[in-house]
């Protein structure tokens, strides 16, 4: 056996690659600490924590770090504070506060003694300096979420002159137009470059040319399409190319009845597996053609492809499988792949 | 007390690989029959498998069961993940030998880290409510460590260009290794920075790999391999996930805090300050409790960072200088989370 393979000329083939955009929100329970500190943040003001050691944390703990209780306390702090060290970054990333270069810093409110991270917007690096003080410059529409301080921005106040009003005082409860901010979503947005493997690559480019193409265990002779890469069995290359009919039999399979959005065929229909005749492992596809529940373990399916103009490097390419008619196949030949 | 020593260990090049999946199966099969080949085991050995890998960096659930395949995992072996450095694994595994339920352990990492927008990544991994939000890059984050130093007089940038240079030396000869090559101090000063007070080189590169590492009991040790690396202490230890209230400067080891003294330590800094923080930490500079130790003398993972294969290839290669005779006692580091936030110590030694 071969275990370079992976490396050998025998890779002749680029492996496709395609960009690949991940986004999803994660919607969150904030529980009561970071409740009332987001609702807070939503009102323009900054809460802290007073712990056992009579230290004040903002952002606020959940859990005292050194009694594990819940804080027995909520202080307002800063607004205003102090920058204790700053990285400047020159090309900002998406998601990020600040569209243009801007510092990233650890600031301690006034009245705290830990600090939060934020953005401030200085204008250049050399504007920055630890000890500087900076302000909350505050988001026009507020939610109840670290984002509504859009970022910090420089201020020209020393510590010393702020008002004995601000910094570590009791919370005063503003009115209460809006209810409490009890959750908070975050939108994640992540792009990859994808990469399929050698195998899958072969399989994608035999779709694109109406074939079906899987690939053989060197150590055990099993033929897995789409390709494993490796032999999940023998975790040794399956480099051996075969080519598939694109007829087999099915194995499972479900009604779909449910509606989600980005559907593309309209319930009730049927995903099953279907074993390719040579092949022994089952891939999922469609079966259309027929009423549901005429399908059945054991029915033979024949693939749809598209119009050979519409192949490309996709499953989608088979556009679904159909009922050839043929006699079911017998149980024997499909029980070892139930 | 069982003993357990390090008996075999494996890396891939660290590099861009464009023709590898995030399932890590075209990286690790190649580094599983070269560990098998040198201790003269087959997969039927293996009592215990754990790897370490993340689905963020893949960009998809479960990406490890697909590297599954790259054991040949039937008849049905035992077997377990972390989502962290597969340093990580290797305690799991660690422990799975010392309590009795396995002889001979395998212990893998990998991650194709370039697959995505690795520092943006990295953000996922801080406070989901408070900070994530606000997607602080990895790189970022490191920065303001490092700017603590400079002005707390712990170290300067040119320093932290010493800590690049003298590893980019080391790597000269480690195939493994992403960068090397001799660079001049003051050239490395000129470049820009990335994220100010770092710049590029003070920055492990973006890169793709694997690792792996097979653990054994006492006698079986003993058969494997001529000069096993018997593990004396491994231990972990987390900080504050608030960065905001951590120490950053202080690298919370806890007890036995330093591990005596060691030939080689291998230290998974994957910033040029992190290398200098670590040193202190571990006492590894003349005159200290651990010293004076060669510190990383593969180049470290600032000439190559695989995520999630990095830090157990640092307990691999030290594990690899004990074996190979060229250190009697080493130290291998592993760090995970922003800003060393989790650290991992293993400490291995020859014996007759």
């Amino acid at each position: 056996v071969n275990y370079n393979t992976f490396y050998n000329e025998r890779v002749t083939d680029t492996p496709l690659t395609a960009p690949m955009e991940i986004a999803f929100d994660y919607t969150r329970s904030l529980g009561p600490v970071l409740g009332q500190f987001m609702t807070a943040l939503r009102e323009r003001r900054v809460l802290g924590a007073r712990g056992a050691d009579g230290t004040v944390h903002s952002p606020p703990f959940e859990y005292d770090p050194l009694t594990s209780l819940p804080p027995q306390e909520l202080v307002a702090v800063g607004p205003e504070g102090t920058v204790l060290t700053w990285s400047w970054l020159a090309e900002p990333l998406p998601g990020q506060p600040l569209d243009r270069p801007f510092g990233w810093a650890l600031i301690r409110l006034d009245g705290a003694d830990t600090a939060m991270l934020h953005a401030v917007d200085a204008g250049s690096a050399a504007a920055m300096r630890t000890g500087m003080r900076v302000r909350p410059r505050w988001a026009a529409e507020r939610v109840g979420s670290i984002r509504d301080i859009a970022c910090f921005e420089p201020c020209a106040e020393t510590p010393g002159a702020r008002p004995e009003a601000q910094g570590a005082g009791p919370v005063t409860q503003d009115p209460a137009t809006k209810p409490p901010v009890t959750m908070t979503v975050t939108p994640v947005r992540l792009r990859y470059q994808h990469t399929a493997s050698p195998g899958e690559s072969t399989y994608l480019r035999g779709l694109a040319d109406g074939r079906l193409i899987g690939q053989r265990c060197p150590a055990c002779g099993k033929v897995y399409i789409p390709s494993r890469g490796t032999c999940p069995v023998d975790g040794v290359p399956a480099d051996i190319v075969v080519e598939l009919p694109d007829t087999g039999t099915v194995t499972t399979f479900s009604i779909v009845n449910v509606a989600y959005p980005g559907q593309q065929v309209t319930p009730p229909y049927v995903a099953a597996a279907v074993l390719l005749d040579g092949a022994d492992i089952a891939f999922q596809h469609l079966i259309l053609g027929c009423e549901p529940g005429e399908v059945r373990i054991g029915m033979r399916v024949r693939a749809a492809w598209r119009p050979r103009d519409e192949g490309a490097t996709t499953v989608s390419t088979i556009s679904h499988f159909t009922p050839t008619g043929e006699p079911d196949a017998p149980y024997e030949t499909v029980a070892r792949f139930l | 007390v069982t003993e357990v020593a390090v008996v075999g260990f494996a890396q891939s090049p660290c590099r861009v690989r464009e023709d590898a999946t995030t399932g890590g199966v075209e990286m690790l099969v190649p580094i599983f029959a070269e560990v098998y080949a040198a201790t003269g085991l087959a997969k039927g050995d293996i009592g215990f498998w754990c790897s370490g890998s993340s689905d963020y960096l893949a960009g998809r659930a479960f990406s490890f069961v697909q590297a599954v395949d790259a054991i040949g995992a039937v008849p049905p072996i035992m077997e377990s993940h972390v989502e962290m450095d597969g340093a990580w694994a290797l305690y799991e595994a660690w422990v799975k030998i010392m309590s009795g339920e396995a002889e001979i352990a395998l212990a893998y990492g990998f991650g194709k880290s370039s697959g995505s927008e690795l520092r943006r990544v990295l953000a996922l991994q801080l406070d989901p409510c408070l900070v994530a939000p606000l997607w602080p890059d990895s790189v970022s984050v490191a920065a303001l460590q490092a700017r603590l130093g400079i002005e707390a007089g712990l170290w300067t940038e040119k320093d932290m260009a010493e800590v690049a240079a003298r590893c980019r030396s080391a790597a000269v000869g480690n195939p493994a290794a992403q960068v090397s090559g001799e660079v001049a101090i003051e050239d490395l000063l000129a470049r820009p920075y990335v994220a100010d007070p770092l710049r590029a080189h003070d920055c492990a590169p973006v890169g793709d790999g694997a690792a792996v590492v097979i653990l054994a009991s006492g006698a079986r040790a003993r058969e494997l391999c001529d000069r096993p690396a018997w593990i004396t202490s491994f231990w972990h230890r987390i900080e504050s996930g608030s960065l905001g209230s951590r120490d950053l400067l202080r690298v919370g080891l806890g007890p036995p805090g330093s591990p005596g003294p060691v030939d080689v330590a291998e230290l998974h800094a994957p910033f040029t300050h992190q290398e200098i923080l670590l040193r202190r930490a571990l006492g590894l500079g003349p005159g200290d409790a651990g010293g004076p130790a060669e510190v990383s003398p593969s180049g470290g993972a600032l000439c190559g960072n695989p995520m999630f294969a990095a830090g157990l290839a640092r307990i691999g290669s030290a594990a690899r200088a004990v074996m190979t005779g060229r250190a009697d006692r080493a130290l291998g580091h592993a760090t995970s989370g922003p800003a060393l936030q989790q650290n991992l110590v293993c400490v291995m030694e020859a014996r007759r």
